[in-house]
């Protein structure tokens, strides 16, 4: 399906999670197209000197990404992607993502120790974010103040279920962000300078 | 992560097709939406007159790079060709100029209604 011809903006959410907790399901649930995904290589110079003795050299890595698209209206068109978030894949944040509007972090409970490290550097780049908790069928049900609690998770963080299958719980997840952000950016501009 | 037809693309070919450039010269986002001038002409790259028929109506650049089974980095080097030739306009993100972290509030309000009207 072509973009209008009218469409001139194009603005980026990522959807930040652990390996099988939903993110190209959810960019599937609410995307206007099929899900694509390409990939990116990075060169990174390498680090001292690797276990065979030898001085290293660039170490050229390859990261998948999927994404997704929705037209917000006839100039703006929001993209979606689903970014691993494993340590090793952290630098391509910087390099792809930037100007990203904000993230999803989208939380299995059963293994929440996935999201501490993608938590983390959202907070270290000062990228805002909300938590999405997937719920997966027969998941063992914690209260959202537990899971708060095991991702020592700040009050201003806005913390949500979802269902990353279904259509209008991915659009909640979306607006939940957005809202978010909206109303930190009329606070900001609220603030005398 | 789903292994497909990018693995077959080595390195070797992808050096080739960017004629040994490592890097693009135009800034180009990942979401830059990028809209053909011109059509395909016969002699052309190969990969651009593919780049060509891909953005008819606007496309992102990581759509293009999905759609020439290509590398991000790699497509941003054959973009910058075509820009430099005029053969391709760039409209680029209004996010991208945002020197904060955070967008205006009058983007963002516009983001809501259109994700609310879905």
């Amino acid at each position: 399906m072509p973009l209008a011809q009218t469409a001139s903006d194009g603005l980026k959410i990522v959807i930040v999670g652990g390996f099988g907790v939903g993110k190209t399901t959810m960019v599937r649930a609410v995307s206007e197209i099929r899900p694509l995904s390409t990939e990116e290589t990075m060169t990174q110079a390498g680090l001292g000197i690797d276990e065979t003795g030898k001085v290293a050299g660039k170490t050229t890595t390859t990261v998948a990404f999927d994404f997704g698209r929705i037209s917000l209206n006839e100039q703006m068109v929001l993209y979606l992607f689903g970014a691993p978030g494993q340590e090793r894949f952290w630098f391509l944040w910087d390099r792809l993502f930037s100007g990203t509007l904000g993230a999803v972090v989208l939380v299995d409970t059963r293994r929440l120790s996935d999201s501490w490290y993608a938590i983390d550097r959202l907070e270290h780049h000062k990228t805002p974010f909300i938590v999405a908790r997937n719920n997966f069928p027969g998941s063992a049900t914690h209260s959202l103040d537990a899971v708060r609690s095991a991702l020592s998770l700040p009050d201003r963080v806005p913390l949500i279920d979802c269902d990353a299958r279904d259509r209008g719980s991915a659009k909640q997840v979306l607006i939940s962000l957005v809202g978010h952000l909206y109303s930190l950016s009329t606070a900001r501009e609220a603030v005398p300078s | 992560m789903v292994r497909r037809e990018l693995d077959n693309e080595g390195p070797d070919r992808l050096y080739t097709v960017t004629r040994g450039r490592s890097r693009a010269d135009e800034d180009l986002d990942i979401v830059t939406l990028i809209v053909a001038k011109a059509e395909p002409a016969p002699g052309m790259q190969s990969e651009h007159a593919r780049i060509l028929r891909l953005c008819q109506a606007p496309a992102a650049v990581v759509e293009i790079s999905a759609g020439l089974g290509m590398p991000v980095g790699v497509v941003k080097i054959l973009l910058s060709d075509l820009l430099r030739a005029g053969k391709i306009t760039a409209r680029h993100p209004s996010s991208a100029r945002a020197s904060s972290h955070l967008p205006d509030a009058a983007i963002l309000k516009k983001v809501l209604v259109g994700l609310n009207n879905l």
